[in-house]
């Protein structure tokens, strides 16, 4: 049982747990499995946006430009849908993959190749993918009625009591669980968080591995860019704005450590949906949507406090006596 | 055995040969704002007036002037995020305060203290609680802003008094406005402060070696929280002169400055990593930023479009001296 009261996951579920508990005193009918299950469906793309994320933090590194490609592929992808209805749906989220590949394999090739700090890459892709999406829609929008009904119909059908959006993100998080966790990808990613050196001298190939986790958030991103235009049914320049750092306090708040190697899927996954329960919860309980900014803000701050504890890295203070005098 | 060695004399600082200086991020900056300059004043023929060029400056001195404590604050191996939050929330106590009737000094102090207070918030969080900067200031980036949309709303702040529009309006001297010279004062006071200065020297120590500095009887600690406070004060008075100049406080005013920010600082020669860095180069990146979007502002380039030159031209100008020395060294793959 104590080794069991050791993961961070444990207690991110019963802080969960409790806060619906908290909005079911206001709101009886949130505990409801029906609305439940709509706050899931809410909160898939991020869940999805934050598995990608974790994978690239756990390395070490981070990727700012994934709101950026998921605006761009999304903008692309429904420019499609408007100019050819016909192409198929399965069709066009492969479109919105390769894409999204295209443009994380850049951030990979920049941290790879050239050993340029993640941060500065993304900082710099960020501006450029969203400034790409300007130049290729001419800022102008693609519209709902522009769209076809099968792009908008397709995450909505229902399938086995659950919404498509929700069986991807189910099938999404089935898929990083088993990759983290059951391949050699997985470990890497895992080590050379923890001690890149020491990878190396394990014989991990780290810059490629970086590569990789680049690419598997580009598409990520791009997958998120369909899913996202398709739910909100408006592409324009201004989509996903800011959003990077919703997925990077998801991943926070879901224990992922932004200095590396530690972080599980499950940690990402409840982390996201503590954002969404927040912004699903605060317009049914009577309190202004303003609030919400304010309410996420404090709860990365809390989780950070909470993690830290046990994760020091650095160097002792042998003459604490000597210091205090 | 009985004669000492002389004492040797231990230069202050490495001899340089011109080479290097020659070579030097600075003058690489140099040479690119020429080019931008030179480009600017044959594409346009309104570019090369003084005014034009005085309009131009209005483009990056308030995140210049935030830049200035970033660069230290990432010099010594942080990071702050939420300087336009701090931007966000100091604005709207001033609106506060002129709805509450506050005249000109007041809500000078105001901002100035805000921004101080954010700025000590994020610096004890950092430092006393040993928590990595980045996390902290995207949770407090969201509080900060947070409580100036749980303040106003959709609403907005206006009414600012006719004496406040001196600070982001006014003008010192011919075609030098008041946010100019202030950027100009304090960039010399950071150049003075960050490589004059023995607490500059630590500045470079600890983004370097912490963990030694700690052991050589730097105060870590007291350092970095000084340096959020300065992030913080200067986002304080970047506040007052955005403020000034719209007239109008929203929420969402200043919206992603951190990043522009942050760009500025890299695009100066600051190594995100800590531990190396230059004012100067900040401010020639301050200067190329304000060049590029004035430049392509002045055809008609729509502003997101000019957000690509400026993401290019830091990973260009990051990537440049790599790969050049890759090629000299023959092995670039």
């Amino acid at each position: 049982m104590k080794s069991f009261l050791k993961y961070r996951e444990i207690w991110l579920l019963a802080g969960i747990v409790v806060l619906i508990g908290l909005i079911s005193t206001r709101f009886p009918g949130f505990a409801d499995p029906a609305n439940l299950r709509q706050v899931f469906n809410d909160t898939s793309i991020l869940m999805i946006l934050a598995l990608g994320q974790m994978v690239v933090i756990l390395t070490r590194s981070i990727d700012l430009s994934m709101a950026s490609n998921l605006c761009f592929t999304g903008m692309v992808v429904a420019m499609l849908n408007a100019a050819h209805p016909a192409i198929p749906i399965p069709v066009l989220i492969v479109i919105a993959l390769a894409i999204g590949l295209a443009l994380g394999a850049i951030n990979g090739f920049l941290v790879w190749r050239l050993n340029i700090p993640s941060i500065v890459v993304t900082l710099g892709t960020l501006t450029i993918y969203r400034g790409a999406t300007f130049v290729v829609s001419g800022g102008a929008w693609v519209n709902a009625d522009q769209m076809s009904p099968d792009f908008i119909n397709f995450q909505r059908a229902a399938f086995l009591g659950l919404p498509v959006l929700s069986w991807i993100a189910i099938i999404v998080i089935a898929l990083f669980f088993m990759v983290m966790t059951r391949t050699q990808i997985g470990r890497s990613v895992h080590a050379i968080g923890v001690n890149p050196t020491a990878s190396v001298y394990a014989g991990i190939d780290v810059g490629r591995t970086k590569f990789i986790v680049f690419c598997i958030s580009g598409m990520i991103g791009g997958l998120a860019g369909y899913l996202w235009i398709s739910r909100y049914v408006i592409a324009s320049v201004e989509v996903a704005n800011g959003y990077e750092l919703n997925i990077i306090a998801a991943c926070v708040i879901g224990g992922i450590s932004i200095a590396g190697g530690i972080g599980s899927v499950g940690g990402a996954v409840l982390g996201a949906l503590f954002l969404g329960i927040i912004s699903n919860a605060l317009p049914v309980i009577n309190i202004s949507p303003f609030w919400q900014m304010a309410i996420s803000g404090s709860a990365i701050i809390l989780a950070v406090v909470l993690n830290a504890r046990g994760e020091r890295r650095q160097g002792r203070i042998i003459l604490r006596k000597a210091e205090a005098a | 055995m009985t004669d000492t060695p002389a004492p040797r004399r231990i230069p202050d600082r490495l001899d340089k040969p011109l080479s290097s200086a020659i070579f030097s991020w600075e003058a690489l900056l140099v040479i690119i704002a020429i080019l931008i300059f030179a480009v600017n004043s044959f594409a346009s023929p309104y570019f090369l007036d003084p005014w034009s060029l005085s309009d131009l400056t209005f483009n990056f001195t308030e995140k210049g002037l935030i830049a200035l404590a970033m660069a230290l604050l990432i010099i010594s191996g942080e990071i702050d995020l939420s300087v336009a939050a701090i931007v966000a929330l100091a604005s709207t106590m001033m609106g506060m305060a002129v709805q509450a009737g506050a005249g000109t000094p007041v809500l000078v102090a105001i901002g100035v203290v805000v921004g101080l207070g954010c700025g000590a918030f994020n610096g004890l969080l950092v430092t006393r609680l040993g928590l990595p900067s980045i996390v902290v200031t995207i949770g407090t980036m969201s509080l900060f802003r947070g409580i100036a949309f749980i303040i106003l709303g959709d609403q907005a702040y206006k009414g600012y008094p006719e004496s406040f529009a001196f600070f982001g309006q006014g003008y010192v001297w011919w075609v030098f406005s008041f946010e100019l010279a202030l950027f100009l004062v304090a960039a010399l006071i950071y150049w003075f402060v960050l490589h004059r200065t023995s607490f500059g020297r630590r500045v470079f120590a600890i983004g370097n070696n912490p963990v030694a500095c700690q052991f050589s009887g730097v105060r870590v600690a007291r350092i970095k929280f000084i340096l959020f406070c300065l992030t913080g004060l200067m986002s304080g008075i970047a506040s007052v002169l955005i403020t000034s100049r719209l007239g109008s406080t929203r929420p969402s005013i200043a919206q992603g400055y951190e990043l522009e920010a942050i760009t500025m600082v890299v695009l100066g020669g600051v190594s995100i990593l800590g531990g190396a860095g230059s004012i100067l180069g900040v401010v020639l990146a301050a200067f190329i930023m304000g060049l590029v979007t004035f430049g392509l502002g002045l055809l008609n380039v729509p502003g997101i479009v000019m957000s690509i030159f400026i993401g290019l031209l830091l990973i260009i100008v990051i990537a440049l001296p790599i790969v050049w020395r890759r090629l000299r060294e023959g092995r670039f793959a």
